[in-house]
């Protein structure tokens, strides 16, 4: 498959400080790809790497197959949308979107045809003659994103371009956005912090942790199968636990926390007695008054219980461990559970995610990615 | 009841009490008795007849304003208005990179940067004007410099012989007023956003385009406001240029200075300084209104 951004082994430092620390990334052609991690992880550095604002300290980054490393953002196919937007304040809505047309020196008559377009494209048909300070955030949000987008860049750079919008009005942009994306094909690189943005509109995953790519997948896969402890922790709330293996059959693999809780997973390649770290979501964890049939169930308390609107959060006390689930306001569960009182956990086999750890590399062939071999298992 | 209606907006309009005036007074004081009576003194007085020696005749005339267009007069103006504008636009070309320089450099730097470019105003400006002279000077420091690099006779084939010359006017003008160009378009250049300077670069606009199209109108408040603080008191500049000159040079402000020291004509002096400051009012008047051309983006 044809890469629209190769970025290969890239590093930049700030004096001593290493902000992106040996980078491989690429970005497949129409692909909407998130980077996402939290604050000071580096996205906003790699990004601007990529639109020429930072120059690499070590490595090469390709532009549809072009070496762009040091060429200055001018002279880059790619258009970014800033998180403060950076509209032209003294230019009108109308000028503002043009402005990139204007310096390609595309005929004015095409410039007219191609900004009217545009602002159909994001919905601002008379307000053409605005200056930004007369728009909202919302409002604003979209100009930057036309005069990006009227440029017909290979590739479109976000910098957390929703940041700065209220919780609604970003839920509708999200979903705008991705559709614009899938209808107009152009490389979306967009970076966030927010776990549910980078859910609901990537393709895929780029998880950013300390200025490595931690893991990069589908949302499928780097939801359902995190590799490592940070990745599960920053993309939806999760159980972390450290197991002992007791026994592994190729198929199902036997591990227990302490003495009280035992837990299958289906996994192979793990050598008992050797320990290693899984993670349970906690929507995965059922969790009843009666005892349920099948052989994972175990008791709990409840501790504290939070009304979350459509669902509870509970946490739950086994021997030592300590788990948080959340269950649906439905049937029988309409009924919160109470502090104190002794209920029945069950986890399914299926819904335990063993993570990378010290022992998984060493039994690993090396470069086998988990996610086939996941599938194989299935 | 209607009329409660209509007085409800008003109680919203905010009216400085009288502590807000209190505060305003000493300002209002300030421009009246400093501005304002000066300038009307000196329109009563145009209009006078002048008799020699400092004496007056309070009858109105008009003489005065007619005498300005005179050839010898216009002269001066024009080339009051040439010297202003030159170095105006000298001041500019070297100000503003140095305004740049500054107003992009690291926030902790910025003070003492600025500091330097004060400091000139720490001493006289007849003792700074003096030490041009000593730099200019045939035998002076810059000539010495030259002949101990030995430039002379080998770039140059006689010593430079700067002072006394437009040269020198121009060195002294520049130097004198370069402060009032730097620190308003600082000031411009350290608000500008840096995000925009890249949003335009983005946008494919190389570094010539993006300054012109970009961050010249976007600092040209500051601009606009450094070209008034050097063209207008650059037009009535005296001394500095006779001293610079030796005398061969004389601006509009020099005209003025001897009208109006021992035993000039007054009343003709009061019109001179009037047809000047008509002059500052439609260089005012101009540069506002491309500011606001420029800021409205047309
Ligand atoms: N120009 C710079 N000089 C020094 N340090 C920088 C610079 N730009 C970014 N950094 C540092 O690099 C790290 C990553 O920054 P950034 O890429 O902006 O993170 P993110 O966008 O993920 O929040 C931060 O710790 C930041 O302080
Ligand atoms: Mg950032």
């Amino acid at each position: 498959m044809e890469h629209m951004v190769e970025v290969q082994s890239v590093r930049k430092q700030f004096g001593n400080f290493v902000a992106v620390d040996g980078v491989d990334l690429n970005v497949r052609a129409g692909e909407f790809l998130t980077l996402l991690g939290p604050s000071g992880c580096g996205k906003t550095t790699l990004l601007r790497m990529i639109s020429g604002f930072e120059t690499p300290t070590q490595g090469t980054i390709f532009l549809a197959g072009r070496d762009v490393t040091r060429l200055p953002p001018y002279r880059r196919d790619v258009n970014q949308v800033f998180q403060s937007y950076a509209l032209f304040p003294h230019l009108n809505v109308w000028k503002n979107i043009a402005f990139g047309l204007r310096m390609k020196r595309v005929p004015s008559a095409t410039i007219k045809q191609r900004v009217q377009q545009a602002i159909g494209l994001v919905s601002l048909v008379g307000f053409e003659h605005r200056k930004p300070s007369e728009l909202s955030g919302g409002q604003k949000q979209r100009v930057a994103l036309a005069r990006a987008l009227v440029c017909e860049p290979k590739v479109l750079l976000l910098d957390e371009p929703l940041a700065a919008l209220d919780a609604k009005l970003r839920r509708a942009m999200q979903v705008e956005l991705k559709r614009l994306q899938s209808r107009l094909g152009i490389t979306f690189i967009f970076v966030t912090h927010d776990q549910d943005e980078a859910l609901v509109m990537s393709d895929r995953i780029a998880v950013v942790n300390a200025g490595k790519i931690e893991q990069i997948g589908t949302v499928g896969e780097v939801y359902r199968q995190p590799k490592t402890r940070f990745v599960a922790d920053f993309l939806g709330a999760a159980n972390v636990l450290s197991v002992q293996v007791l026994s592994d059959n190729g198929m199902t693999a036997r591990l227990s926390c302490d003495d009280s809780l035992v837990i299958s997973a289906r996994s192979g390649q793990l050598e008992p007695g050797s320990t290693a770290t899984i993670c349970i979501r906690p929507e995965k964890i059922r969790v009843s008054r009666s005892r349920p049939s099948g052989d994972c169930a175990f008791e709990a308390i409840v501790g504290e219980c939070l009304f979350r609107g459509s669902s509870h959060q509970v946490q739950l006390t086994t021997g030592d461990e300590s788990l948080i689930a959340t269950i649906p306001c439905q049937g029988e569960n309409d009924r919160p559970f109470a502090p104190g009182e002794k209920v029945f956990c069950q986890i399914e086999s299926d819904d335990v995610i063993v993570l990378d750890s010290a022992n998984r590399h060493s039994i690993e062939a090396p470069g086998t990615p988990r996610s086939q071999e996941r599938q194989e298992v299935k | 009841m209607p009329q409660a209606v209509a007085i409800q907006p008003a109680l919203n309009v905010r009216r400085p009490g009288w502590r807000g005036w209190g505060l305003f007074a000493p300002m209002v004081a300030w421009l009246a008795l400093f501005v304002v009576a000066p300038t009307a003194i000196l329109l009563v007085y145009s209009f006078f007849t002048g008799e020699g020696i400092g004496e007056v005749d309070t009858h109105f005339t008009l003489e005065n304003y007619r005498r300005i267009f005179k050839p010898v007069y216009l002269d001066l103006f024009w080339r009051s208005i040439v010297y202003a504008g030159a170095t105006t636009i000298l001041c500019a070309m070297i100000g503003y990179p140095v305004a740049w320089y500054i107003g992009r450099a690291p926030a902790s730097r910025r003070g003492k940067l600025l500091m330097l470019v004060m400091i000139p105003f720490m001493t006289s400006f007849l003792i700074r004007t003096y030490a041009w002279f000593t730099i200019l000077h045939e035998h002076g420091l810059l000539n010495g410099f030259l002949e101990s690099a030995h430039l002379i006779p080998t770039v140059f084939s006689h010593p430079l012989n700067i002072l006394y010359t437009p040269t020198a006017v121009m060195i002294a003008l520049v130097y004198t007023y370069l402060p009032f160009m730097i620190l308003p378009i600082y000031t411009s250049v350290e608000k500008l956003d840096p995000s925009l300077i890249e949003a335009a670069a983005d946008l494919g606009a190389g570094p010539t385009r993006s300054f012109f199209r970009v961050i010249l109108p976007l600092t040209w408040p500051g601009a606009a406001a450094g070209i008034l603080m050097v063209f207008v008191p650059a037009i009535a500049m005296f001394a500095v240029t006779k001293i610079m000159s030796g005398g061969h040079i004389r601006l509009i402000g020099d005209e003025i200075q001897e009208q109006f020291e021992g035993g000039g004509d007054l009343p003709f002096g009061s019109a001179l300084g009037m047809a000047l400051l008509i002059l500052f009012l439609v260089t005012y008047w101009i540069s506002a209104g491309r500011s606001a051309k420029v800021l409205r983006g047309t």
